[in-house]
């Protein structure tokens, strides 16, 4: 259990049987007035927000998450399969829940899948993924411009910006967090 | 790792010469105006009950949540006017506006109120700002503040009317008042120029005089500037009687909610048939230092914070 003195950003808690993380937080006590804490809660299921305030003293259920390392298989437009690489259980996400990363999901990838109370409910990607350049404008000689950089396509069909050498069939190194190209990976 | 600290304190060089700048002339403001300066202990048996003060044991008796009992003992022996620049410590306040330990300037004018505390403010806050060559106009947290006019003055009800859409009367319920006043009302004050509000419901004011011009408030007023609460201040209840039942009231609130401090400060209420008509006001001096630096968090204003050492 939490209590009020314990909210912070990124404290996951249960409300109504749902979990929420806390994306904002203020603590504020005005004038002689108690004590008060404000928080943006988003929903982490149905990704809703909305905005509470709590006040000393109030009791919090910490919310029951686990994440468990899967393969992404494939997607049939609306649902996202998922299998355990040991126990080949497999999970399905929506599409909304895979939203935010679906520029970077590869099949075969290995990522952390989020459940609550034993369901599927979202995932996180790793840091650095490696994905192939499978469309790039030939490199123009004489573009020496230093800082200059050219769109290429990822085969996930995602668009980035990289230096002008990069070609066709190179593998990249990308930071999922930035959406952005960091080093051309050797093979 | 010590690397590390050290260059978190190295890079609040500015707002803490700035701090050190702000104090210089908040001393020199109260010697001009004839204040004698005055220190209270900081351990305490006694303190204030308060229904939303939590002070800090130690040792069997607590530190101080503020110096007021103190320096009102001061003023009922003859005292004033009296200033002081101290530390406070209250339980479980933190926040981007809060410190468990902070700093706190006091004073005490006697045979006055609070309209003269306002005036006091006022006048203060100005000179800091001549003082730092930042007058008239104050850039912080996204305002720029014109604290050159006359600062404007508005009454609780009023101010609960024009941002929240209700009025507060007398006796509201203590948590819809603070919500809205922390969600509607504080975030518009002093924007474009320094607010005062004043006349607070009578239960929200455990040591201030009933407004004899304004039935169902006390003579209490807090100063926003930038949205920040910088300051609160009243003309002071001398009555020992009504002082000892508002304290009632508030040990009885606070043994209902399971709190510490449930003790009456019988040496104070004592004091108290002494004590001539005065008013007093405290202001937080890490807010003010975070007024002229332009700071978003308290943390940036002091060398260290409880997380930190």
């Amino acid at each position: 259990m939490y209590e009020s003195g314990d909210l912070k950003k990124g404290l996951k808690i249960e409300i109504d049987g749902e979990p929420y993380s806390i994306i904002q937080f203020q603590f504020v006590k005005p004038g002689k007035g108690q004590a008060l804490y404000k928080c943006k809660l988003k929903n982490m299921i149905t990704g809703t927000q909305f905005d509470r305030t709590y006040r000393s003293g109030e009791k919090f259920q910490e919310a029951n998450l686990e994440e468990r390392q899967m393969e992404y298989l494939y997607s049939d437009g609306e649902n996202y399969c998922f299998m355990n690489t040991s126990t080949y259980d497999q999970e399905y996400l929506t599409k909304d829940q895979v939203d935010d990363v679906i520029n970077f999901l590869k099949e075969n990838m290995v990522l952390d899948i989020l459940f609550f109370k034993g369901q599927a409910i979202g995932l996180t990607l790793p840091n650095f993924i490696e994905l192939r350049v499978t469309e790039a404008e030939p490199w123009a000689k004489g573009d020496t411009a230093s800082g200059s950089t050219k769109s290429v396509t990822l085969e996930t069909g995602y668009v980035i910006q990289v230096p002008p050498f990069i070609q066709k069939d190179e593998l990249l190194r990308i930071d999922t967090r930035t959406c952005e190209y960091v080093e051309r990976v050797k093979e | 790792m010590a690397g590390a600290r050290l260059t978190c304190l190295s890079g609040k060089r500015r707002a803490l010469i700035l701090r050190s700048l702000i104090i210089r002339s908040i001393r020199t403001f109260f010697f001009d105006h004839g204040f004698l300066e005055v220190e209270t202990p900081l351990r305490i048996n006694a303190p204030a009950p308060e229904q939303n003060i939590d002070p800090v044991p130690s040792d069997g008796w607590f530190l101080a949540a503020s110096p007021e009992l103190q320096m009102k003992e001061l003023l009922s022996a003859g005292f004033g006017p009296v200033f002081q620049v101290t530390r406070s410590f209250r339980k479980n306040e933190r926040g981007s506006l809060h410190l468990p330990e902070f700093t706190i300037l006091e004073w005490y004018r006697v045979n006055d109120d609070y309209l003269s505390l306002m005036r006091d403010l006022e006048e203060l806050i100005k000179y800091i700002a001549n003082d730092l060559l930042i007058y008239p106009n104050i850039k912080s947290r996204g305002n720029k503040v014109d604290i050159s006019c006359e600062w404007e003055r508005i009454t609780v009800e009023d101010a609960f009317y024009r941002f929240a859409g209700w009025r507060p009367g007398p006796y509201p319920d203590p948590f819809r008042f603070d919500k809205a006043m922390a969600e509607d009302v504080e975030p518009n004050l002093g924007l474009s120029h320094p607010v005062f509000i004043y006349d607070y419901p009578v239960s929200m004011a455990s040591l201030a005089r009933q407004n004899p011009d304004n039935p169902g408030t006390a003579e209490r007023f807090e100063l926003y500037i930038a949205g920040i609460e910088l300051a609160n201040g009243f003309s002071e209840l001398t009555d020992p009687k009504e002082q000892r039942m508002r304290f009632k009231d508030e040990i009885k609130r606070r043994r209902k909610m399971g709190k510490n401090n449930c003790l009456m400060p019988e040496n104070f209420l004592e004091s108290m048939s002494s004590m001539p008509p005065c008013a007093g006001v405290a202001l937080g001096i890490d807010r003010l230092v975070m007024l002229f630096s332009n700071s978003e968090i308290i943390d940036d204003v002091v060398a260290f914070t409880p997380e930190i050492l």
